[in-house]
């Protein structure tokens, strides 16, 4: 394997709405999702597994009582602390499951029961008695409890940050906004549940553990599970050729996917599945922390800030450690001489909280951007024109230029097709029959990430046609379909010569699709293997010749901080009888560089506005802190937009292309299209209503007068 | 899997003499309350007596003891009952209130007496790693000092605080709507207001009937052509979710004055609410939005509440003026 400098490619496919590859397979039903995998594929009679799961949030298992669900038809085994077997590694507290008796969440896994039917394991895991020794559990997260500093947020950022003289710039500013915003837990939801199927093998005297599993990252599957399980990571095969959904909760393997291959070790080789339900997926398949931001903005009359600070607290588990990383993009959003974030965690019973859907830069901009709306008023501003007040010169952060800082066009822009300028200055101005209409804005800011470790091999076939292979997942964004679409660019050819080999660990490897950084990553991997190929072997190759290469890192780049931009404008109708809030009209503009398929890249953010909207409205875990879970642990109590609550919702890009970032010009697409929304929807219901909220959801009682 | 015996009886008779004589049967009719119950493990029936498919799916004009009623058969679906002419014409407000149910898939499948005995939705009562009296009683209320968005404002006791999820029974109760009840002992009438209870020392119990008495049809007697109605469901989310509160009433002016106002609510109890006392106040006099807010002030005398459904007095009194102001506005034009 080689390391390439790639050069940048000329768009041909890149740009244009090349339909989805696996679109017919996915419509016609043909697309198999990870329990779907049959005999010819090596899934024969799989025996299923079904969760038992503590009813205490902290404490011993004390006893585990099998003899009712063994004696019923159909279980052949049941597995708990006392006989599962052991793993090698146990640090990580999520998925050392079974390993011993204590308990540190409601809803931990205790026990597996293994069955012939999926029917047999779910009556066999209610007839499975456990007993505990339960001890006090702490699962609320309050202001007086969120005092633990951990040593970096995720993923290896700074805690904490403080440049300058914030408390006495704040103390001398002509105007001064502090107030305190609230996010609640959030749950991702992907439509597909979490499902995992695996068998273990002997090939040529050693193990081998194969997997279908419903994943972001198959490699990262592979690399978590692997030295737990004592095996080197080529005993381990994960394949997840369609999966549907993840938004962060499939980015790291969680206790089911151990729960499926401890069962999986005493079948003697007969497969076993499990899918979790709706229910446990609120406990068991990651989550967002609710976050507490203080915000402090000190700024002169004309609006210019002096100091942010950004104090965040928030929570984690017990049993692992996950932090938020809520102040992150406060830490460059705008200029200011004295700024400091910091966050701070409740270390609680509870679950284990993860990665969802722009982990940091979602609940972090929803406090942030209410506060400059906060500002605008204090000034007598409008919202755009502090914005642009406060652009930095440099990445405040880094202290380096941005490649490519296209704010304040976007906000233009957005402005412009929005019809900003009829808006009234001041709120509650607009009544339309029972109706407050207000508009509201807020920037989105999204880092543009490229992961390491990516590789990718392309193969020349017969008739001019080529394999490309490289193990990452597309978890329904279209990732097939853009990644053919850079491999026929790369290779100059067009995208039906391309035969793409993805999201089987025995492919070159890739990281997870994740941090928007897919495209960017798999890509630049596929640019540098094509261009290799090209370079070694001509415009002609003999069939079966074959290059593998991952991008080298351009040092040009270091110079540069890399982020995409958007603005987002909402308009709010809030009902004055009734306090209800309807979203007629989101639009967002965005500059993400390059867009390699507009389609699909409609679809992402289109999609981001639309989970921003829920999070805005709707989205909301209630933890109840007596039990230690979340109640609201179904989809009929756990809301997300509907298709009524979704009206005109439109997305648009700035035409760009960022060579600097990736051989594309792409720098990433997803989750900018929640960051900001948010706020832009919080921030036109004040317009409308004069009421300032600032906790999520914005649910009705908010607004009732 | 847990062995169940399924039974599809050929008349009314018959699927009442099989539930009395298993005291583990359970009526199936749509199933999309039922069946979510047992997986749920919530409900765990050993006999699944399945009456869709009883000839009870009409919708005709008859005439009563008192009068000529709408008769609606048991078996009529959401879908057909909201999209019948004589119910959207004359009795908009159970039209408004099946619409405002669910979504259009679960319409299709729910049945008017599946509807109106459709259990509570409190999320203690669904989990039962929980305490809850109505599923298991006597092992505690978990909604007290819980998760308390969607609980009760009115007649809820120590041992419930859970609201009846139904729209369609707030709709029928406004309508002075009666349930025909086929039991053991025959047939017989009960009103919709007394059909469901409110919680007491027993709220196992949702309402008023026995385990084998089947609903065979809901009739509403008729109305004069210059009564009004509506239904008014607040709810976060646009479609698909339970009612916060909800208003329905009817308004019927005679001139400047209220000849008859019936409303009832739900959200707000165990049992769809008619607020009589509200309608006392308002008949006879005008439709104006102080008189409005003072006569539901006086039937929520007796709310309590606490920090999770403190919300609703203010929700429920504005909701039931928009709704008379609305009717009002309509009678006028
Ligand atoms: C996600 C979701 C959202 C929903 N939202 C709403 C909403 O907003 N508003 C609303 O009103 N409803 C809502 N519903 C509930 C829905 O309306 C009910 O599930 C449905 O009406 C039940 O009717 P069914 O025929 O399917 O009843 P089943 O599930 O078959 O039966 C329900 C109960 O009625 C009994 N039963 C049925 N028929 C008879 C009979 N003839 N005589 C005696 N007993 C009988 C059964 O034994 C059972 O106990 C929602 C449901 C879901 C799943």
């Amino acid at each position: 394997m080689t390391e390439q400098r790639t050069r940048g490619i000329a768009p041909r496919s890149i740009g244009t709405s090349l339909d989805r590859v696996d679109g017919p397979e996915k419509v016609t039903g043909l697309a198999a999702y990870a329990v779907e995998h049959g005999a010819d594929e090596g899934v024969s009679a799989p025996l299923s597994v079904w969760l038992v799961t503590s009813t205490i949030a902290k404490g011993r298992v004390s006893r585990v009582d099998p003899s009712r669900a063994l004696a019923h038809p159909g279980v052949t085994a049941v597995l708990d602390h006392t006989n599962a077997p052991r793993l090698e590694q146990t640090d990580n507290g999520e998925l050392a499951i079974l390993q011993d008796d204590r308990v540190g969440f409601r809803g931990q896994v205790v026990a597996l029961v293994l069955a012939e039917t999926s029917e047999a394991a779910r009556e066999g895991a209610a007839l499975v008695e456990v007993s505990y020794e339960p001890e006090p559990h702490e699962a609320e997260l309050r202001e007086d409890n969120a005092t633990y500093k951990p040593d970096k947020v995720n993923p290896a950022m700074e805690t904490d940050t403080d440049e300058g003289d914030v408390d006495a710039a704040l103390a001398s500013a002509p105007v001064l906004v502090e107030q305190t915003y609230r996010t609640p837990y959030e749950h991702n939801n992907p439509l597909e549940p979490h499902a995992t199927v695996a068998w273990w093998a002997e090939h040529e005297g050693r193990e081998v553990l194969s997997m279908f599993d419903s994943t972001q990252g198959v490699h990262g599957v592979v690399q978590a599970l692997a030295p737990m399980l004592g095996l080197e990571p080529d005993q381990v095969r994960v394949r997840a050729p369609y999966v549907g959904g993840g938004f962060g909760s499939k980015g790291e393997a969680h206790a089911h996917v151990m729960a499926t291959v401890l069962a999986a070790q005493t079948t003697g080789g007969r497969p076993v599945r499990l899918a979790v339900t709706r229910q446990q997926m609120f406990s068991l398949t990651g989550y967002r922390t609710a976050t507490i931001s203080h915000m402090r903005l000190g700024a002169g009359a004309d609006g210019r800030l002096t100091a942010i600070e950004h104090a965040v607290q928030e929570q984690t588990s017990v049993v692992r450690e996950f932090a938020e990383q809520t102040a992150s993009p406060t830490r460059m959003l705008y200029a200011a001489p004295h700024r400091r974030t910091s966050h701070r965690l409740a270390r609680l019973d509870v679950a284990v909280p993860s990665w969802m859907r722009a982990p940091g830069e979602m609940p972090g901009m929803f406090a942030h951007e209410v506060a400059m709306d906060e500002l605008a008023v204090a000034c007598g501003l409008d919202p755009i024109v502090l914005r642009e007040r406060n652009e930095p010169d440099l990445d405040p952060e880094t202290g380096k230029p941005f490649n490519d800082r296209r704010l304040v066009e976007c906000l233009r822009r957005g402005a412009e097709r929005f019809g900003w300028a009829d808006r009234p200055p001041e709120p509650r101005a607009r009544l339309d029959g029972d109706w407050w209409i207000g508009t509201g804005v807020a920037s989105a800011t999204y880092p543009a990430m490229k992961q390491p470790g990516n590789t990718a091999r392309v193969t020349s076939l017969e008739g001019g046609r080529y394999e490309v292979a490289i193990g990452s997942v597309d978890i329904g964004t279209g990732a097939r379909t853009v990644l053919t679409q850079i491999a026929a660019d790369a290779l100059d050819v067009a995208p039906t010569d391309v035969e793409l080999a993805i999201a089987d660990s025995l492919l070159p490897s890739a990281s997870v699709a994740g941090g928007s950084s897919g495209t960017s990553s798999w890509g630049s991997a596929i640019v540098a293997a094509a261009q290799l190929f090209r370079a070694d072997h001509g415009a002609v190759p003999a069939p079966g010749l074959h290059t593998t290469a991952s991008a080298a890192d351009d040092p040009a780049s270091e110079a540069y901080a890399f982020h995409s931009f958007g603005a987002v404008f909402a308009e709010a109708r809030v009902n004055r009888w009734t306090g209800e809030v309807r979203v007629p009209r989101l639009h967002g503009v965005y500059s993400v560089g390059r867009v390699i398929n507009p389609r699909t890249a409609r679809s992402q953010l289109v999609g981001g506005l639309v989970m921003g909207l829920s999070a805005a409205l709707f989205e909301e875990s209630h933890r109840d802190p007596r039990f230690g879970h979340v109640v609201t642990q179904d989809l009929a109590t756990y809301h997300v937009a509907s298709h009524a609550d979704v009206l005109d919702v439109d997305a648009e890009w700035l035409e760009e292309s960022d060579e600097a970032f990736t051989p594309m010009g792409s720098r990433g697409i997803g989750e900018i299209g929640i960051v900001g929304t948010a706020a832009a929807v919080a921030n036109a219901t004040f317009h409308a209503t004069g009421t300032r909220v600032r906790s999520l959801p914005l649910t009705a009682d908010h607004f009732l007068e | 899997m847990r062995a169940l015996d399924y039974r599809r009886p050929e008349s009314a008779q018959e699927a009442v003499e099989l539930v009395s004589s298993h005291p583990g049967a359970r009526y199936l009719a749509g199933g999309s309350n039922l069946v979510d119950h047992l997986k749920l493990g919530v409900a765990a029936p050993d006999v699944l007596v399945d009456v869709s498919r009883l000839p009870l799916d009409d919708v005709e004009e008859v005439e009563g003891e008192d009068g000529a009623v709408l008769r609606i058969g048991a078996n009529v679906r959401n879908s057909d009952l909201a999209a019948h002419p004589v119910v959207r014409s004359r009795f908009p407000v159970v039209a408004r209130a099946t619409l405002a149910g669910a979504s259009g898939q679960i319409r299709n499948q729910a049945t008017t007496a599946g509807n109106l005995l459709q259990r509570t939705r409190c999320v203690y009562f669904q989990d039962v790693t929980t305490a809850c009296n109505k599923r298991k009683p006597g092992t505690g209320c978990s909604a007290l000092g819980g998760y308390a968005r969607y609980n009760a404002i009115l007649g809820a006791s120590a041992h419930c605080v859970t609201t009846h999820p139904s729209d369609l029974a707030v709709g029928l109760a406004a309508v002075d709507a009666t349930v025909v009840v086929l039991g053991v002992e025959g047939e017989r009438r009960i009103r919709l207001e007394d059909l469901h209870r409110l919680p007491g020392d027993r709220p196992e119990a949702d309402t008023t009937l026995a385990a084998s008495d089947l609903i065979t049809a809901v009739e509403l007697p008729m109305v004069d052509t210059d009564t009004r109605s509506t239904y008014a469901k607040v709810r976060d989310r646009a479609s698909f979710a339970f009612a916060l509160v909800s208003v329905a009433a009817t308004l019927r002016m005679e001139g400047d004055r209220v000849g008859e106002v019936r409303i009832a609510w739900g959200g707000v109890a165990h049992k769809p609410w008619r607020a009589r006392r509200a309608e006392a106040a308002l008949t006879g006099g005008g439709i104006e939005e102080d008189a409005v807010r003072a006569a539901v002030d006086e039937e929520l005398a007796t709310a309590t509440t606490d920090d999770g459904t403190a919300y609703k007095v203010a929700m429920v009194r504005n909701t039931t003026t928009m709704t008379l102001l609305r009717l009002a506005g309509e009678v006028r034009r």
